[in-house]
């Protein structure tokens, strides 16, 4: 019962997350705040707790979480499925707490630039 | 087979973890952003009408609810459906006004502020105040004007998390002219 309900609830969690996470990248957007090229997600409070919790292993459904969330994000930004044609890869990098990084390839970047010159 | 489904657990736990720590994150960003709280509250009210209004339409959508006949039945939707559906909590509606156009929720919990603290020097920080934005930026896609307040915090010493809402005014929806 207690699992079916946290199992229930953390579905729920996931969903408003990515309606979150897609509001705070608009803010970082209007901010002028990401990087040419490269969407650094800054999770160091995050993965620190967990890592603390949970053990490192955990660490690709973080990526899988995120990777989720990127998902999410990009059709609510850009309302379209053409993820398929969108080559990413997120990466983690831990130098001084912990970054995770989602890179997108050259294309994608200079499609963008294209776009904002507009 | 019981270890495995807590792995499961954990697994799920996680993501409400993240959830409540992502908003953290975006809270202690825009305090770095803006100098003062007050200036953050506006800043948590205006990305929550932003979700807000995005947000109906997908609760509209994913429940089915129809028309609400009265401002009572708008609360009581928003209490045990809305709620429900994207924090996993149900508030608790009370405190109507005589005139029937004011309402408490209570919160018992709140996902937003599991394991958080104030500190002392953001005395007038509204934390959660994204969840004021939601509210009003939905209920106008429905034409309904409200004002909503955090009456009580827990997260500044109140033994309870109390969100009041107000009815300003149903507003015009733009009819063509001809039309009853």
């Amino acid at each position: 019962m207690e699992t079916r309900f946290t199992r229930g609830k953390s579905a729920i969690l996931e969903r408003s997350l990515a309606k979150l996470f897609s509001e705070m990248v608009q803010y970082c957007q209007s901010q002028v705040y990401s990087a040419s090229g490269v969407l650094c997600v800054g999770l160091l409070d995050v993965l620190d707790v967990l890592v603390l919790r949970e053990e490192w292993k955990r660490e690709t459904k973080v990526l899988n979480i995120l990777l989720f969330i990127k998902v999410s994000v990009w059709r609510a930004l850009f309302g379209k499925d053409k993820l398929d044609g969108f080559p990413a890869k997120a990466t983690v990098h831990r130098h001084k707490g912990t970054t995770l990084m989602i890179k997108f390839d050259e294309a994608v970047i200079a499609r963008d630039k294209a776009l904002e010159g507009r | 087979m019981s270890r495995q489904s807590n792995r499961t657990t954990d697994g799920k736990k996680m993501n409400s973890e993240l959830f409540t720590l992502t908003y953290g994150a975006l809270v202690t960003q825009l305090c770095k952003d803006y100098e003062n709280d007050e200036e953050v509250n506006k800043q948590l009210d205006k990305m929550g009408y932003n979700i807000g209004v995005r947000l109906i339409e997908d609760f509209l959508a994913r429940s089915s609810i129809g028309r609400c006949q009265d401002f009572r039945e708008t609360a009581d939707v928003i209490a045990k459906v809305a709620f429900k559906m994207y924090l996993g909590i149900t508030p608790s509606v009370t405190n109507w006004s005589p005139a029937g156009d004011e309402l408490s929720l209570i919160l018992e919990s709140n996902p937003l502020v599991d394991f958080v603290e104030l500190p002392d020097n953001h005395s007038s920080l509204v934390y959660s105040n994204l969840l004021c934005g939601v509210l009003r930026g939905a209920l106008e896609m429905v034409q309904m004007a409200v004002d909503v307040k955090f009456a009580q915090d827990t997260l500044r010493g109140d033994n309870v998390t109390e969100i009041r809402m107000k009815f300003i005014k149903r507003m015009e929806e733009n009819l063509p002219a001809g039309d009853e």
